[in-house]
């Protein structure tokens, strides 16, 4: 038979049982559906973390305390990183652009009778905006001497200088944070969500304010304020490895310790990036599993239908065979059907992923992603699915003997 | 004039089950048809009619013996060679009509000519041949309805259609008009001879005597041995 023929006679037995067609299909299309979400879900996990470490900016090294000597609480050299570290790598070490502390803290503000609880505030060295891409819309950010001197100057993220002060200049403006009055000299340009920090709702000032004035100060002065991270951005075209072990070389001899025993840690960037990708890509897999489970039940769903199916057809395979369809016509025929129902049961699946990726995206806030190559990988499998779990049913009709086939009532 | 032989069955055995508890439908049958016969087969229930009819048909291989369709000798065929005989050389006619539900009787006949594998056959074709022959059995304005929608003898007519439609050596006939009420029995038979009269062979099983008796040869079977051969000269039809 003419592969056209076979194909409209499947699918004429298709439409002719609706409901049985649409139940067969219901377990492909949760399937592939289930294969896309999860896919969107995790690329868009993965866009997610991608931003937030590029937005960090470029060229970045981090200095993270560590406190594998001694411990947190113990008195001494090895106490992780203090604020004063970053000023002498500032200083100190060759192809070095930049180096940022940043301190946060939560604060109640009030400008006029407008009065904001828990906001957010973030302590800064200067190069704050360089290193982390953001831009000045107005005014300027503090310098190093108003942090040295622990200026009372606060620069404004966007959203909130149009919350407290609307179409008025904010500039020179006096903001009450806490319980100190402080001058706005200055408001950052629009930055938007980055993971779940919003850059745009935020207060930043003078780090050494933030020590002085916000933060708790029982363990901080043994030898200078505490930090758990420093930002350090380097030149264009430095060797990364000779600056980093500058960076070691430097703090080890400032906290008066062997290079083997630091008591702080760097990571580049790159580093960053490739632990959360080995993490996605665990992520990734599991929901692959999830996903690749839900098209085997998909598949055990054709199969049982399947296998009814040609029990209650058992006299129009006979008809068939009385009239000359042989065994690899009748299987060929169950095969294509099976195939038929698994990739339209692929096609309705792909739509419901598809949408059902953005709502849910929508309803939950998490950002999902629709991999165009994860719709091909879901409609193949969903249509490999259909022929291997639809071969034992369509072997079942073909092995069927005419005369009992046709006596079948 | 020689008559050309259809069927010539040596010696043909068919045993149910094994061992102990085996039951022999057919013990030891030897016929033969020609070219342009009408047979009746007659026997009581049990006697292997329907058996020898299913290995006439190419429906089922006999346990023993030879047994020569169209001068071929069909019986170590396997399943696919057989199905492949039944669409060539044969068109069957069922008690039950057993036409495919929920399917237009021009679809329903066309269905051999979709499982011929020598033929390329455009679908036009083959609906063009199977429009004449549901003119052919009286059913021309019926060839968009559903087997549902047609009385006991149109449904029968249908599948005469499909029988007739590949150009068959032979038509096999299981209690055609086993079914149907006396008038519809009358006109299906009416039918038979009209193609019979065209030179179609036919070997049909029937219980009804007075629809034996106008056939040609009527084979007696008993306890799956041919008892008796009655040829039906003109001057034995009674009343
Ligand atoms: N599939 C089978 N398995 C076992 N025994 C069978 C099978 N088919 C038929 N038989 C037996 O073979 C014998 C002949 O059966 P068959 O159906 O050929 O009789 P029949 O002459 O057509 O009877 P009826 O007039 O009632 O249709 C019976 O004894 C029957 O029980
Ligand atoms: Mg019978």
């Amino acid at each position: 038979m003419k592969p056209r023929e076979v194909i409209r006679i499947a699918w004429e037995a298709i439409i002719k049982n609706t409901i049985r067609s649409i139940l067969t299909m219901l377990g492909v299309i949760i399937g592939v559906a289930a294969v896309i979400i999860m896919i969107a879900i995790s690329a868009g996990t993965e866009a997610t973390i991608q931003d937030q470490i590029t937005s960090l900016g470029s060229n970045l090294v981090f200095l993270r305390s560590s406190f594998s000597r001694g411990g947190p609480g113990q008195q001494g050299p090895s106490g992780g990183l203090v604020f004063d570290d970053a000023t002498a790598i500032a200083e100190g070490v060759n192809g070095v652009k930049a180096v940022v502390v940043e301190q946060g803290s939560t604060q109640s503000i009030k400008v006029g009778n407008v009065t904001l609880d828990d906001l957010s505030i973030l302590g800064s060295t200067p190069d704050f905006p360089s290193v982390r891409d953001m831009d000045i819309a107005q005014g300027r950010y503090f310098t190093q001497s108003e942090v040295d001197r622990t200026q009372k100057v606060v620069v404004l993220g966007y959203s909130l200088a149009q919350e407290l002060f609307g179409e008025t200049d904010p500039i020179g403006q006096t903001v009450t944070v806490g319980t100190l009055k402080m001058i706005v000299i200055g408001v950052l340009d629009e930055k938007g969500l980055v993971g779940d920090i919003d850059y745009d709702a935020r207060l930043y000032m003078p780090i050494k304010v933030v020590f002085q004035k916000f933060t708790n100060s029982r363990f901080a002065r043994f030898r200078g304020d505490r930090v758990r991270l420093i930002y350090v951005e380097l030149e264009e075209d430095v060797e990364l490895e000779d600056v980093i072990l500058q960076i070691q070389l430097l703090i080890s001899k400032r906290h008066e310790l062997p290079l083997e025993e630091a008591d702080f840690t760097v990571t580049t960037q790159q580093d960053i990036i490739s632990t959360q990708e080995s993490t996605t890509a665990a992520f990734r897999s599991l929901l692959a599993w999830v996903a690749g489970v839900s098209l085997i039940v998909g598949g055990i769903g054709i199969m049982n239908i399947m296998l009814v199916s040609v029990t209650e057809r058992t006299r129009e395979i006979g008809i068939r065979q009385s009239v000359g369809a042989t065994p690899e016509d009748i299987r060929m025929q169950f095969l294509t059907e099976a195939l038929l129902l698994s990739i339209f049961g692929g096609l309705i699946g792909i739509m419901v992923g598809i949408g059902g990726a953005y709502i849910f995206g929508a309803a939950s806030g998490m950002r999902t992603v629709v991999v165009p190559s994860s719709i091909l990988l879901a409609f193949f499998s969903a249509a490999i699915v259909g022929v291997f779990f639809g071969y034992y049913p369509a072997n079942k009709a073909a092995q069927l003997d005419p005369i009992e086939a046709l006596r079948y009532e | 004039m020689a008559k050309q032989s259809i069927i010539e069955t040596v010696d043909i055995t068919k045993v149910y089950g094994m061992g102990d508890i085996s039951v022999a439908a057919l013990a030891g049958v030897s016929i033969q048809i020609y070219s342009g016969e009408f047979v009746a087969i007659m026997g009581p229930s049990g006697s292997g009619k329907s058996t020898l009819l299913h290995i006439l048909g190419c429906l089922s291989r006999p346990t023993k013996g030879k047994y020569i369709l169209d001068g071929e000798n069909v019986s170590h065929l396997d399943k696919r060679q057989l199905a492949s005989i039944r669409n060539r050389k044969l068109g069957f006619i069922f008690q039950s009509y057993n036409l495919l539900p929920r399917t237009s009787a021009l679809g329903n006949v066309t269905l051999p000519l979709l499982y011929d594998r020598n033929q390329e056959h455009k679908m036009d074709e083959m609906e063009e041949k199977a429009l004449v022959m549901l003119e052919l059995v009286g059913l021309a304005d019926r060839t968009h309805h559903q087997p549902q929608e047609l009385s006991g003898g149109q449904q029968q007519r249908v599948a005469i259609a499909r029988a007739l439609v590949n150009d068959p050596v032979m038509i096999i006939a299981d209690e055609p008009t086993g079914n149907l009420d006396s008038n519809s029995g009358e006109e299906i038979m009416a039918l038979l001879h009209k193609l019979h009269k065209n030179g179609v062979t036919i070997v049909m099983v029937t219980h009804d005597p007075e629809i034996a008796a106008h056939t040609q040869r009527i084979i007696l079977l008993r306890d799956g041995l041919v008892e008796q051969v009655v040829k039906n000269g003109k001057k034995k039809r009674r009343r």
